[in-house]
C-alpha cells in the first residue's frame, strides 16, 4: 500500500482513500481530497517538507505524516 | 451601544459566506461601503465583522462571517458562522463562491443549503473564470439548485447591483430552496433519526434534516445542542450511536467521510452539467505556477524570502523610523500645549497635576510616535496577504519551525518582533493572528516579547559603548543571535509543557493563485489595524502610565531632606540676589518671584529657538524682547557690560537649581516605592552583579523598554555642575567596580527581560486569556534572571573574562538549541 506521502514532484496519482479519522481527516476532505480524484505533486519544500500538489485545478500544501494518510492506488 | 432613534423600518439581517481566498471580503466591501465595525464574537477570539447598507430606507445589516472550507465543529470558526446561522437566524446568506472553483465551492454551498435557509449563491471572480476559458450555465445552476446564482467580478465593478437586487429578492419572497443531496446508503439511517427527532422535538425550530445529518457525522457540537434543548436526547443520541456504528460495519466507510464524499460527488455533477471549458494556455493557475518556480526553487525561494523579509524590516522600522523625525515636532507641539495649560514649576518644586499631565502625555506619545511605522508595516503586510505570499512563506520555512513547536507562518511575526535587532513586539503579536495552529499560535505569541525590539536598543548601545568599544559589531551579532537561540528552545519546551494541551491543527492549507492587491484594500486594512492599535492599546497604557507614575513618585522626600533642599535653594536666591543688585538689574530682580519669572522666560526662551529653523530665529528674538526688555537682555547678555554680568549670575542660579532638581529627582526615585522595591532586590540579584540602581533601571523598563537608560541618566547625575558629560562616562564614574561581566549580564537580562506593558496588553488581548499573559511574564523574567545570574555567577568563579564568557553562553545555547530540536514534537490533532 503506498501513500501520497511517498509520490515524487512530477507524479500524478489517484486517491484510493483517506484513512485519517478526526480533525486530520476532516480538514484533508475539507480541502477537496476524496477517493477517485487525481492528484500531482508539483514541487516539495526547500526543505523537504513539506509538499504542494494539485488537484481540481488548484494548489494544496501539506506535510508528509498529513499525505501518509492518503492512500493511493 | 447608543444608537440614534430614526423613523426606519427595522432593520434586515444578513449574512456573507464563503471559503477563503474566494473574494468575500471584496464583495463585502463593495457593499457596505465604508460602515463596518468590529468585534468578536462571544467568549472566543474571532473577529465579528460586520456592516450596513441602507436603500430606500430600508437598511439591512450584514454580518460577514469568517471564511471556511466547510462548517463542522473542529475549528472555532466554523463553529461561530454555523451558530451564527443557526441561532441568530439571517434572513438570507450570501454564498460567495470563487467561479474559477466551482467544484469545491459547491461543497459548502450544500452545507448552506442544508441548514434550510434562503441563499443567494454569488459566483465571483468570474472575469478570472472567464479568462481560464469557462463557460458558466447560471440559469442551469440555479433551477438545479432551486436558489438565485448572481455572477460578478466585484474587484472589476462588475455585478454589485444584480447582487443587492437579488439579496432584496430573496428576503422579500423568503423561502429557502428545497434542494437535497442524495445520500444514498445512509438515507435509511438519516430518515430513522428524523423519525425520532420529529417524535421527541414538537415545536422544534432548528433544520432537522441537517440535524439527523450532523447527528450521523458525530458532530459534538449538535450533539452538545441537542443535550441543553432537547429533555429526551439520550434516545435520540443512542440511535444516532447506533446508526453510525451500523453504517461503518456495512458500508466500511465512516459516515462523516461518505458524507462529504457524497457531497463532492454531487459537486462533481453539477460541474458537469453547467461548466464547459474551454483549453486555455495562459490560465490563473499556470501563472502561479510559473511564479512559484522562482519563489518556492529550492535555492531562490529562501533567497527571496530572505530580500523580502529584508525590505519589510528595512522599509517600516528602517525608513519609517526616519518618518518620525518629521511627526516627533508635532507629537512635541503636543507636550508644549499641554505644558502651557499647566501651572508653571517652582524653583526646585513641581505641581503635581504639572508632573502627571506631563509623565501621561510622555507615556502615550512614546507610543503615538511609532504610528508611521505602523502604517508602512500594516501596509506592508496587507500587500503581502491581498498577494497570495504569505502561505508560501509558511510552505518554505515550515520544517525547521515546526521543530520548535513553531508553524511556518510564525516567520513574519517573528520578523516584526527583531529577529534580528530592531522590531516591535506590540505588531508582531497582533500579526500572530495569521497562524491557523493554536499551539504554534501561543508559543510563537509568547516567544517574540524575547526578540530584540526597537526600544531596547539604547540600552545595548549604552553598554557596549562604555564596556565592549572594541567589538562593537561583535557584540551587535551575538545579540541578535543569541535572542533567537534561546526563543527557539524556549518556543519548543513551552509546547511541551504549558502549551501542551492546547490543540494543534494539521498544516494542510492552499497556495492561493497569486492576486495583485490592489491600493485601496491594502490602505483601508492598514488603516483599520491602526485604528485598533490606538483603540485597544493607547488608553490602556495610558492607564498603566499613572500607576507607575505613583510607584515612583511616592512617598517622596522625608520632612528633614525637604528642609535641607529648601535651604540649599533659598542659599541659592540669596546669593543670586546679591550678586545681581550689584547690576542695573538689582531693582527689578528684588524678589524671589521675578527671579523665578525670569528662569522660566529664559526656559521659554531657549526651548522656543532650539525647535526653530534659522529664518524663525529673527521672530522669536522680537517676540521675546517686546515681552519683556529687561529679562530678554539678561537672558541674551546683549546690553552692555552689566547685561553680560546678569547672564552669568542668572546662569549660575539655572544650574544649581538643575543639580538640585536632579538630586531631588535621584532621592525620590530611591525612596519610592519601585526604589526601595530595587534595594530589596539586591541581595538576590548580586548574583547578577546587579545592583540597587540597576534593579530600578530594569524594573522602570517594565512601562517602556526606553525608561531603561532615562532612568539610568537620572541615577548617575552630574557631579561637577561646570562640565557636562555624556552618560557612558558618568556610568562609567558611577559604577567604578564594573566590569565586562557586569554588562554581558546585564545585556543578557535586558534581551530576555519581561515584556512591557504595551505588549502584555497586547499578549492580553491577542490570547483571551490573563494566564498566558502572566505566564509570559513569569517565565521571561525568571528565564532573564537564571541566565543573567548563572553567566555572571559561573564565569566570576571560573576567572573568565566578558568575552570568554559571552562566546561559552553562546556555544552552550546553540548546543541546547540543536538538542531541543531533535525532542520529538507534541501533536493533539485528533485521529
Amino acid at each position: 500500500m503506498t501513500s501520497l506521502s511517498k509520490t515524487t514532484p512530477g507524479g500524478s496519482v489517484n486517491i484510493k482513500r483517506i484513512t485519517a479519522k478526526g480533525k486530520l481527516g476532516q480538514r484533508l476532505v475539507d480541502l477537496g481530497l476524496y477517493p477517485g480524484l487525481k492528484v500531482t505533486v508539483i514541487r516539495n519544500s526547500p526543505l523537504e517538507d513539506p509538499m504542494e500538489v494539485e488537484v481540481n485545478g488548484y494548489f494544496l500544501s501539506l506535510r508528509h505524516e498529513e499525505a501518509a494518510y492518503v492512500e493511493i492506488s | 451601544m447608543l444608537k440614534s432613534v430614526r423613523m426606519v423600518s427595522p432593520t434586515r439581517l444578513v449574512a456573507l459566506a464563503g471559503q477563503p481566498n474566494c473574494g468575500k471580503s471584496t464583495v463585502f466591501n463593495a457593499i457596505t461601503g465604508a460602515s463596518q465595525h468590529v468585534a468578536n464574537y462571544p467568549g472566543v477570539t474571532v473577529e465579528k465583522l460586520s456592516g450596513s447598507y441602507t436603500i430606500n430606507g430600508t437598511r439591512t445589516e450584514i454580518v460577514d462571517l469568517p471564511g471556511t472550507y466547510s462548517l463542522t465543529s473542529f475549528s472555532p470558526e466554523e463553529k461561530v458562522s454555523r451558530d451564527f446561522i443557526l441561532h441568530d437566524r439571517p434572513e438570507t446568506i450570501i454564498n460567495v463562491a470563487d467561479a474559477a472553483n466551482i467544484k469545491r465551492s459547491l461543497y459548502l454551498t450544500f452545507q448552506l443549503l442544508e441548514m434550510e435557509i434562503p441563499v443567494v449563491l454569488n459566483l465571483n471572480m468570474m472575469d478570472v473564470a472567464e479568462k481560464n476559458g469557462m463557460t458558466i450555465d447560471f440559469k442551469g445552476l440555479e433551477q438545479i439548485l432551486g436558489t438565485p446564482v448572481v455572477p460578478t467580478a466585484i474587484k472589476r465593478g462588475q455585478g454589485k447591483q444584480d447582487l443587492v437586487k437579488a439579496i432584496d429578492a430573496s428576503i422579500a419572497s423568503g423561502v429557502h430552496p428545497g434542494f437535497k443531496i442524495d445520500y444514498g446508503p445512509m438515507e435509511p439511517s438519516i430518515q430513522a433519526i428524523l423519525t425520532e427527532i420529529t417524535a421527541g422535538a414538537g415545536s422544534f425550530s432548528y433544520p432537522l434534516r441537517w440535524l439527523a445529518i450532523k447527528l450521523m457525522e458525530g458532530d459534538l457540537g449538535v450533539e452538545k445542542l441537542l443535550n441543553q434543548t432537547l429533555p429526551d436526547s439520550g434516545t435520540l443520541l443512542a440511535l444516532a450511536e447506533a446508526e453510525r456504528n451500523r453504517f461503518t460495519r456495512t458500508q466500511e466507510e465512516s459516515p462523516e467521510k461518505h458524507i462529504a464524499y457524497a457531497r463532492y460527488k454531487e459537486a462533481d455533477r453539477l460541474n458537469h452539467l453547467v461548466v464547459t471549458q474551454h483549453p486555455r494556455t495562459k490560465t490563473s493557475k499556470n501563472v502561479t505556477n510559473q511564479i512559484d518556480r522562482f519563489v518556492c526553487h529550492k535555492f531562490l525561494g529562501p533567497i527571496i524570502l530572505a530580500l523580502i523579509v529584508y525590505a519589510l524590516y528595512n522599509l517600516s522600522i528602517v525608513q519609517g523610523y526616519k518618518i518620525t523625525n518629521y511627526t516627533w515636532p508635532l507629537l512635541a507641539r503636543l507636550r508644549d500645549v499641554t505644558e502651557w495649560f499647566m501651572p508653571d514649576p517652582g524653583f526646585i518644586t513641581e505641581p503635581m497635576i504639572r508632573a502627571l499631565s506631563l509623565w501621561f502625555v510622555d507615556s502615550v506619545n512614546a507610543l503615538l510616535n511609532y504610528v508611521p511605522i505602523f502604517f508602512i508595516l500594516f501596509s506592508l503586510i496587507a500587500i503581502l496577504e491581498d498577494s497570495g505570499y504569505m502561505p508560501r512563506m509558511a510552505f518554505i520555512l515550515d520544517r525547521l519551525l515546526a521543530r520548535f513547536g513553531l508553524h511556518g507562518q510564525s516567520t513574519l511575526p517573528m520578523v516584526l518582533g527583531g529577529v534580528y535587532v530592531g522590531g516591535c513586539a506590540v505588531p508582531a503579536i497582533m500579526a500572530t493572528k495569521g497562524i491557523p495552529d493554536e499551539k504554534a499560535r501561543f508559543a510563537t505569541m509568547m516567544i517574540i516579547p524575547m526578540l530584540n525590539c526597537l526600544a531596547k536598543i539604547p540600552l545595548y548601545i549604552l553598554i557596549i559603548n562604555i564596556y565592549f568599544a572594541d567589538h562593537k559589531s561583535l557584540l551587535m551579532v551575538f545579540i541578535a543571535s543569541i535572542t533567537l537561540l534561546l526563543a527557539l528552545p524556549v518556543a519548543k519546551i513551552l509546547t511541551l509543557t504549558v502549551l501542551k494541551n492546547k490543540p494543534s491543527e494539521p498544516f494542510i492549507m492552499e497556495l492561493p493563485t497569486y492576486h495583485l492587491p490592489t491600493i485601496s484594500g491594502v490602505l483601508k486594512r492598514a488603516l483599520e489595524r491602526i485604528w485598533m492599535f490606538l483603540k485597544k492599546i493607547v488608553t490602556i497604557v495610558a492607564a498603566v502610565a499613572v500607576v507607575i507614575f505613583a510607584l515612583i513618585q511616592f512617598p517622596g522626600l522625608t520632612q528633614e531632606r525637604k528642609a535641607w533642599y529648601d535651604n540649599q535653594a533659598e542659599i541659592a536666591m540669596a546669593t543670586f540676589h546679591q550678586k545681581m543688585a550689584k547690576t542695573a538689574f538689582g531693582k527689578t530682580l528684588a524678589t524671589n518671584g521675578s527671579a523665578m519669572e525670569l528662569i522660566l522666560f529664559a526656559d521659554r526662551y531657549k526651548g522656543a529657538r532650539t525647535r526653530a529653523d534659522k529664518a524663525a530665529m529673527e521672530k522669536i528674538n522680537t517676540r521675546f524682547e517686546s515681552e519683556n526688555q529687561t529679562y530678554y537682555a539678561i537672558t541674551t547678555g546683549k546690553g552692555g557690560k552689566e547685561a553680560k554680568t546678569a547672564r552669568r549670575t542668572l546662569k549660575k542660579l539655572t544650574q544649581t537649581r538643575k543639580k538640585l532638581l536632579r538630586g531631588i529627582k535621584q532621592e525620590k526615585i530611591r525612596n519610592s516605592f519601585l526604589g526601595k522595591f530595587g534595594r530589596t532586590l539586591e541581595p538576590v540579584t548580586q548574583w547578577a552583579g546587579f545592583n540597587w540602581r540597576i534593579n530600578i533601571a530594569l524594573l522602570s523598563s517594565f512601562a517602556a523598554k526606553e525608561s531603561t537608560v532615562a532612568t539610568l541618566g537620572v541615577l548617575y547625575q552630574q557631579e561637577a555642575s561646570t562640565e557636562t558629560l555624556s552618560l557612558e562616562k558618568r556610568m562609567e564614574q558611577g559604577e567604578k567596580g564594573f566590569t565586562q561581566l557586569h554588562a554581558l549580564a546585564l545585556l543578557l537580562m535586558m534581551a530576555l527581560f519581561p515584556p512591557c506593558v504595551a505588549t502584555m496588553i497586547t499578549l492580553k488581548i491577542q490570547s483571551g486569556s490573563i494566564k498566558i499573559m502572566l505566564i509570559s511574564f513569569g517565565y521571561q523574567s525568571l528565564l532573564g534572571f537564571t541566565v543573567a545570574s548563572s553567566v555572571f555567577t559561573l564565569s566570576s568563579l571560573l576567572g573568565l573574562t566578558g568575552l570568554q564568557a559571552l562566546f561559552g553562553f553562546w556555544f552552550f545555547a546553540l548546543v541546547v538549541a540543536i538538542i531541543v530540536g531533535f525532542i520529538p514534537p507534541r501533536k493533539n490533532i485528533t485521529l
